[in-house]
């Protein structure tokens, strides 16, 4: 890996690492059921953008499906909360 | 992936959080997917880089949807500033309900 190549995953990075406190902070704070919810999947994203990137640097694209079925993953599990917050009295979609 | 954490961070109401975090992440994912197919240079990584790119283009706004309408069926509150609401007469009233396991009432 050539030098620049290497600067700029350190610098994706170090901004994907400062990006993962952002939506931590609506985790933790977030007023409603429905925040949490959305900020738990841009979490899931953000990690998997990290794994992504990890992979390019080591070289290693084994990695690159472990971020894929996590983000699946995470997508689908915001799909099937969305069905549990469907299931209030009169909440026929 | 930054501004979505920004967004999500900032913006007042839950379905502005929604609006900025969904397509800000899908974008991100996608053209880190893009750059790893670039530079990996395998036909196997590409391979996997553009079934990820279409699955998360493909799942992503449809649970961002149906988060926003279970959201807007429980009555969480909307910025005050927001203009346009079209949905209004078939909003519920009184506080934002909670959900509950098990079978559904018939009401």
């Amino acid at each position: 890996m050539s030098g620049w190549q290497e600067l700029v995953c350190h610098g994706v990075l170090g901004t994907l690492g400062v990006s993962l406190l952002l939506p931590l902070y609506r985790l933790v704070r977030g007023p409603s059921l429905t925040d949490r919810v959305v900020a738990l999947d841009l979490l899931a994203l953000q990690v998997a953008g990290l794994i992504i990137v990890y992979s390019v640097y080591t070289g290693h694209s084994v990695l690159l499906d472990v971020a894929l079925t996590l983000a699946i993953i995470s997508s689908l599990g915001t799909i099937v909360i969305a069905r549990y917050l469907f299931s209030g009295p009169g909440g026929q979609p | 992936m930054l501004l979505a954490g920004v967004g999500i961070c900032r913006m007042p109401d839950l379905f502005l959080r929604l609006q900025t975090t969904a397509k800000a992440s899908t974008l991100g994912v996608g053209l880190l997917l893009g750059a790893a197919a670039v530079a990996l240079e395998d036909v196997s990584v590409t391979a996997r880089a553009l079934l990820g790119i279409a699955f998360i283009f493909a799942i992503t706004p449809v649970a961002t949807q149906l988060i926003a309408r279970a959201a807007f069926r429980a009555g969480i509150p909307l910025w005050e500033h927001t203009g346009q609401n079209d949905l209004e007469e078939q909003r519920p009233r009184g506080a934002p309900r909670e959900p509950h396991l098990g079978q559904r009432e018939t009401d």
